[in-house]
C-alpha cells in the first residue's frame, strides 16, 4: 500500500507494522513469527512507565533550525525542553553555530478542556511567528489537545494563508500508540506532507541520513566518494529538509527512527531507500558501503574505501579483541539498534547472554527483507536464545540481570543504563548512534566497553549500598515474565 | 486564562510525583499516557541537576500508559489491576494514586479507587493531578494536602510538646531542597525543638507524615506554597503555625527567623540567643575572612544582580546578596505564578521590607523567552552582571560572557548532591559559589582589571 503523504496523519506503528512490546523467547521465533506478522502482543498487568510519542517527535524536530515548534499541551508535555540546550554540543562537534531552541507551550489549562483549545493555539502559533520569525512553524499535538478534540487542521489552514510559511501538524499524543517511535514516523509525515519541496534539479552527490543530533561521522568518509550527506532531521535546517526531494537516496542510520520517512520519500519523490542494513560493525559496514556505491555509481571509489578503512582500523580491533573476547554482554536498545549492537559485540568475540529490545516492529514500511534488522542479525551472526521486548520495564529486568550477572551491559535509552549500574554491572549507554556507526564506530564500542570494565569499582560501590522498591516475593519470583500473560488466564 | 510558555521553569501538576519520591519509602502510581511520568520525571531530575532516580523513581515509577481504548471506555480497572500488582511486586509504605490528562478528561475517578483501597487497609492516597489543572507546585500542596486527609486522616491529637512540622520547598522543584532540608533541620534541632522535616534522607518516612497531628506548631518557610496545607491543619488538627515568608539565607535572616520563631513558640530565649551567637560568630568570621579577596580583587568582581527565580528562592538570595553582599539589584525576575492577586501583593510587602532597591526591579514573569528578552534590555553591554538562574539564562550570559550561577530550575549542566543555599551554611556555600565563580569563569588576577 503506497504511503499517502497528503493525508492529514500516518497510523501507528501499532496498526501500520504491527509494532509490540511484550514478548520472550528466542530471537528466530520473534523473527518468523514477525514474517507472518502473527505475534501477539500479550498485555503486560503491571507496568512500569513508558514513554511517549510527542517524546520521540520533540527529539527529531525541537533543534530544527529556524523552524519554531508550538506544543499544544499542559506545560508537562514540554516541561524537559532544557535538555534541548544540549544543542550546542551537537553543533559543536559538527562545527557548526549554535541554533536557538524555540518552542513554546500553550499550557492548557481547565479553560480549554472545557470550551476547547483552538483559540489558545492560534495565538501561539502567531506569538511563535513574531517572537522567532521562523521558516516553518510545527504543532505539536498532545493527550489533552487529542481527547478534547480541537481542529488542529483548521488552525494550520488559517495560519498558513496569513503567514505564508508552512504550518506543521504533528498528531503525536501520547495515548494514541503504545509505542513511542509512532512519533518518528509523526514528524516525517508533517516535514513530507508540509516542507519537503518538489525537486528542482537532482543532487546526484547528495544522500540523505536520517540520524538523531549526534556527531557527523560521515561527511569525511563520503568525501572520500565523492558524496555529500544531507543530516537529517535534529540540527538540520528547514531548507535542508524542503530539498530532500533532490537527493540520490536515502540512508536511515537506524531503521526503528528512519523506516516510515524514508520508504515515503521513496515513494512520493522517487528518492530511492538504501535497502541494507545499517552501517554498524566492520562486515555491514562493508556492505553498506557497497551498496551505497552501487545506488551512486561509486563502486571502485567505494572498494578502495573498504581497503583502506580494513586496514587502518584492523591493529585496533585486534587489540581490543583480545581484551574483550569471551566477556558476557547484554544489550539492551531500541528495536534496530540492538540487532546492530549485537552484531558488533559478536564481532569482538564476546558472548550475547540476551537481548531485550524496546519495542519490535514486526515490519517495516517497504517490507523489505534486508531492512528486517532482526533477521540480518540472526543470519549474520546467529541466534540469540534468551531475547524479549519490553518497553524499559526495569522491574522485569532487575531479574534478568541479577540471574545471568552480564560483564557488561549496553544500552541506549533515558533510565535503563542505571539498572545496570545498580546490580554493579559495568553499564554503557550508547547514546550517540552516529559515533558507534563505520569503521570507527567498532572502535569506539570497543574501548567504551573496555573503559567501563575497567571501572568497575565504581558500579561495585554503587550496588553495595543500593536499595531496590521490589518485594521478597518479586525478587523470588522465577519468571520475570509473570505479569504478561493474559489478565484472564492468571 | 492560561499563559504562553516558552523556556519553561516548571512542570504540570503530575510532576507532583516527585513530592510523593521525596517521602522515603513512599511511591507514585500514575494512571495517565505512556509518556508522562517519564517526562515529568526528567524535567524534575536531570533538568534539576541530575538527580537521580532514588529509591523509586525515573523507569521505576508504575503507570497505567492509557491508551485508546481506556480513552474511550474508561480506565479505572486497568488502574484498580495495576494498583493490586503493585502490591506485589513493590515493598513500599505508601502509595500515592495520581490522575494524568487522558484519566482526568474522561473522569476516571482515582480518589474513589483510593478509597477503595483503604478500606481494605492498604496504604493508598490519591490525588487529581491532570496536568491542565495547574502547575507542579499547585500539585505539589494538593498531594501533601491528600496525604494528610486520606492517610492521616481524622485523629486526636496527641501533642508533644517542641515536636514540629516544616513545610518549605517543593522537592526537586528546588534543585537544592536535599541540602535545604537538611540545613532547616539542623538549625530548628540546634534550639532544641524535635523536627518533622517530612521530605529527603534525614526525613523517617511515613512515620513522621502519621506524626504531623502531634506537633505542637507548624512551620511555614515559604511565601505562599503550604499555605493551604498549615491552614488545613490548624482546622483539622488546632495546630498553630508560625509563617515566615520566604527561605532565610545568610547570617541576618536566618538569625531573624530564629527570633521571630522564639517570639512566636515562646522558646527558651536564652538558649536560642546562644545558638544564635554561635552560628553567628561562625558565619561572620568565615564572611569577614573574605576581607582581603574583596579588597583586592573588587575591579573585577561583578557586582550588578540580576535573579531569576521562584518567589520562595528568589526573595531569600535577595536579601542576602543585596543586604550583607552589597550587590546592586537590577532585575528579579519571580518565575511561579501566584495563584491570586492577594499572594502577590503579600510578596511584594515581604520584598518591600528587605529594602527599596529590590522592591522597584522585581518583575512577576514565568514565560522565559520575555524574562531573556528583558534581560537583555537590562544588561545591554554590561560586562559587570552576575546572573542567578537557570539553564536558560546561559544564553543572556554567554552574550557578554557574564556570570551565570545555578540557582533555579531548570539546571541541566550541573550535579547537585547535597549543596544548599539556605540558612548560616546556605549563605557561606551561596558566597564560595558567587567569588570562586570568578576564577571558574576565566583566570583572573588582581593587577589585571578585566571587567
Amino acid at each position: 500500500m503506497a504511503i499517502d503523504i497528503k493525508k492529514s496523519e500516518v497510523e501507528t506503528r501499532d496498526n501500520r507494522l504491527g509494532a509490540v512490546l511484550a514478548f520472550h523467547g528466542r530471537a528466530s521465533t520473534l523473527q518468523k513469527d514477525s514474517s507472518k506478522r502473527a505475534v501477539k502482543d500479550d498485555e503486560r498487568i503491571y507496568s512500569q512507565c513508558s514513554d511517549c510519542s510527542q517524546g520521540c517527535a520533540e527529539v527529531l524536530s525541537y533543534m530544527i533550525r529556524d523552524a519554531a515548534i508550538v506544543v499544544h499541551s499542559p506545560l508537562g508535555c514540554l516541561s524537559p525542553v532544557s535538555i534541548y540546550e544540549r544543542v550546542e554540543a551537537s553543533s559543536k562537534v559538527r562545527g557548526i553555530e549554535a541554533p536557538k531552541i524555540q518552542v513554546i507551550s500553550t499550557n492548557i489549562g481547565i479553560d480549554s478542556t472545557v470550551y476547547g483549545g483552538v483559540k489558545i493555539l492560534k495565538a501561539a502559533v502567531r506569538e511563535a511567528y513574531d517572537r522567532f520569525h521562523p521558516k516553518a512553524i510545527l504543532i505539536h499535538s498532545s493527550c489533552a489537545a487529542g481527547i478534547i478534540g480541537d481542529d488542529i487542521e483548521s488552525v494550520v489552514d488559517e495560519a498558513e494563508s496569513e503567514l505564508g510559511i508552512p504550518i506543521v501538524p504533528i498528531y503525536c499524543e501520547g495515548f494514541k500508540s503504545k509505542t513511542w517511535t509512532s512519533g518518528f514516523d509523526a514528524v516525517f509525515h508533517g516535514i513530507l506532507r508540509k516542507i519537503v519541496k518538489k525537486p528542482i534539479k537532482k543532487q546526484e552527490d547528495l544522500v540523505n541520513i536520517i540520524n538523531f543530533a549526534g556527531q557527523d561521522a560521515y561527511t569525511a568518509l563520503f568525501k572520500r566518494i565523492n558524496l555529500r550527506p544531507n543530516l537529517i532531521v535534529p540540527n538540520s535546517s528547514v531548507d535542508q529538509l524542503a530539498i530532500m526531494s533532490e537527493a540520490a537516496c536515502t540512508i536511515s542510520i537506524c531503521e526503528s527512527l528512519g523506516t516510515y520517512g524514508a520508504a515515503a520519500l521513496e515513494q512520493n519523490y522517487g528518492v530511492p531507500q538504501l535497502k541494507v542494513s545499517s552501517p554498524y560493525g566492520i562486515e555491514w559496514t562493508d556492505r553498506w558501503f557497497r551498496e551505497l556505491a552501487k545506488l551512486t555509481n561509486r563502486t571502485e571509489l567505494a572498494e578502495k574505501l573498504i581497503k583502506e578503512e580494513n586496514e587502518r582500523i584492523k591493529p585496533i580491533i585486534e587489540g581490543y579483541r583480545k581484551i574483550l573476547k569471551g566477556k558476557r554482554a547484554y544489550v539492551y536498545s531500541g528495536d534496530s539498534f540492538a540487532h546492530y549492537l549485537t552484531n558488533m559485540v559478536r564481532e569482538y568475540g564476546m558472548e550475547v547472554v540476551g537481548v531485550t529490545t524496546l519495542h519490535h516492529d514486526q515490519t517495516t514500511d517497504t517490507k523489505s527483507p534486508s531492512l528486517d534488522t532482526l533477521g540480518e542479525m540472526i543470519k549474520y551472526t546467529g541466534d540469540v536464545e534468551r531475547f524479549s521486548v519490553c518497553n524499559k520495564q526495569p522491574f522485569i529486568m532487575y531479574k534478568i540481570f541479577s540471574e545471568l550477572k552480564p560483564d557488561i551491559l549496553i544500552t541506549r535509552h533515558d533510565s535503563i543504563a542505571t539498572i545496570g549500574t545498580k546490580l554493579g554491572i559495568p553499564s554503557i549507554r550508547a547514546n550517540d548512534i552516529n559515533v558507534l556507526s563505520c569503521y570507527d564506530g567498532s572502535v569506539n564500542l570497543g574501548a567504551r566497553i573496555i573503559d567501563a570494565l575497567n571501572s568497575n569499582k565504581f558500579f561495585k560501590t554503587i550496588s553495595e549500598h543500593v536499595k531496590f522498591p521490589y518485594s521478597s516475593w518479586w525478587i523470588n519470583q522465577k519468571d520475570p515474565f509473570y505479569f504478561d500473560k493474559k489478565a484472564e488466564t492468571k | 486564562m492560561s499563559k504562553l510558555i516558552e523556556q519553561p521553569r516548571f512542570s504540570c501538576a503530575l510532576a507532583a510525583q516527585t513530592t510523593v519520591l521525596a517521602i522515603p519509602r513512599a511511591l507514585p502510581i500514575v494512571h495517565a499516557g505512556p509518556g508522562c511520568a517519564s517526562k515529568t520525571f526528567l524535567t524534575l531530575s536531570q533538568c534539576a541537576g541530575n538527580q537521580g532516580e532514588g529509591f523509586g523513581g525515573g523507569g521505576q515509577i508504575s503507570s497505567t500508559n492509557t491508551g485508546t481504548k481506556e480513552v474511550v471506555f474508561g480506565g479505572e480497572n486497568k488502574l484498580r489491576t495495576l494498583t493490586e500488582n503493585a502490591f506485589k511486586v513493590l515493598d513500599a509504605d505508601l502509595f500515592v494514586l495520581l490522575s494524568g490528562c487522558t484519566s482526568g478528561i474522561i473522569g476516571d475517578d482515582i480518589v474513589s479507587i483510593a478509597n477503595e483501597f483503604r478500606e481494605e487497609g492498604r496504604p493508598v492516597v490519591g490525588a487529581e493531578t491532570s496536568g491542565f489543572t495547574g502547575n507542579n507546585y499547585q500539585g505539589h500542596e494538593l498531594v501533601v494536602n491528600s496525604i494528610i486527609e486520606q492517610f492521616v486522616g481524622d485523629v486526636t491529637p496527641k501533642v508533644q510538646k517542641g515536636l514540629v512540622n516544616v513545610f518549605s520547598v517543593v522537592p526537586n522543584q528546588d534543585p537544592f531542597w536535599r541540602g535545604d532540608l537538611e540545613e532547616i533541620k539542623r538549625i530548628l534541632t540546634s534550639i532544641g525543638l524535635k523536627v518533622n522535616i517530612l521530605f529527603g534522607y534525614e526525613s523517617a518516612g511515613v512515620f513522621e507524615w502519621q506524626n504531623i497531628p502531634n506537633a505542637e506548631f507548624n512551620i511555614l518557610l515559604s511565601p505562599w506554597i503550604g499555605l493551604k496545607t498549615v491552614e488545613l491543619l490548624k482546622k483539622k488538627y488546632g495546630t498553630p503555625f508560625f509563617h515566615f515568608p520566604y527561605l532565610p539565607v545568610g547570617g541576618k535572616a536566618t538569625s531573624l527567623f530564629l527570633k521571630k520563631l522564639a517570639a512566636f513558640a515562646n522558646l527558651d530565649l536564652e538558649k536560642v540567643s546562644a545558638v544564635i551567637k554561635r552560628e553567628e560568630e561562625k558565619f561572620y568570621s568565615y564572611i569577614v575572612g573574605l576581607a582581603d579577596f574583596m579588597s583586592d580583587f573588587r575591579s573585577n568582581i561583578p557586582n550588578d544582580l540580576y535573579l531569576v527565580a521562584d518567589s520562595e528562592y528568589a526573595i531569600g538570595v535577595s536579601d542576602y546578596l543585596v543586604n550583607e553582599l552589597g550587590l546592586q539589584p537590577k532585575g528579579i525576575f519571580i518565575t511561579d505564578v501566584p495563584p491570586t492577586d492577594t499572594i502577590k501583593e503579600k510578596i511584594l510587602e515581604t520584598i518591600e521590607t528587605l529594602g527599596k532597591e529590590i522592591r522597584e526591579v522585581v518583575y512577576f514573569e514565568s514565560d522565559g523567552g520575555k524574562i531573556q528578552q528583558k534581560l537583555f534590555e537590562l544588561i545591554g553591554s554590561s560586562k559587570r552582571a552576575v546572573i542567578f538562574g537557570s539553564t536558560w539564562e546561559k544564553i543572556v550570559a554567554q552574550k557578554n560572557n557574564n556570570m551565570l550561577i545555578h540557582l533555579s530550575m531548570p539546571i541541566v549542566d550541573d550535579v547537585i548532591l547535597n549543596k544548599t543555599f539556605t540558612g548560616y551554611t546556605g549563605g557561606l556555600k551561596l558566597t564560595e559559589e558567587i567569588y570562586s565563580g570568578i576564577f571558574k569563569h576565566g583566570t583572573i588576577d588582581k593587577n589585571v582589571q578585566v571587567l
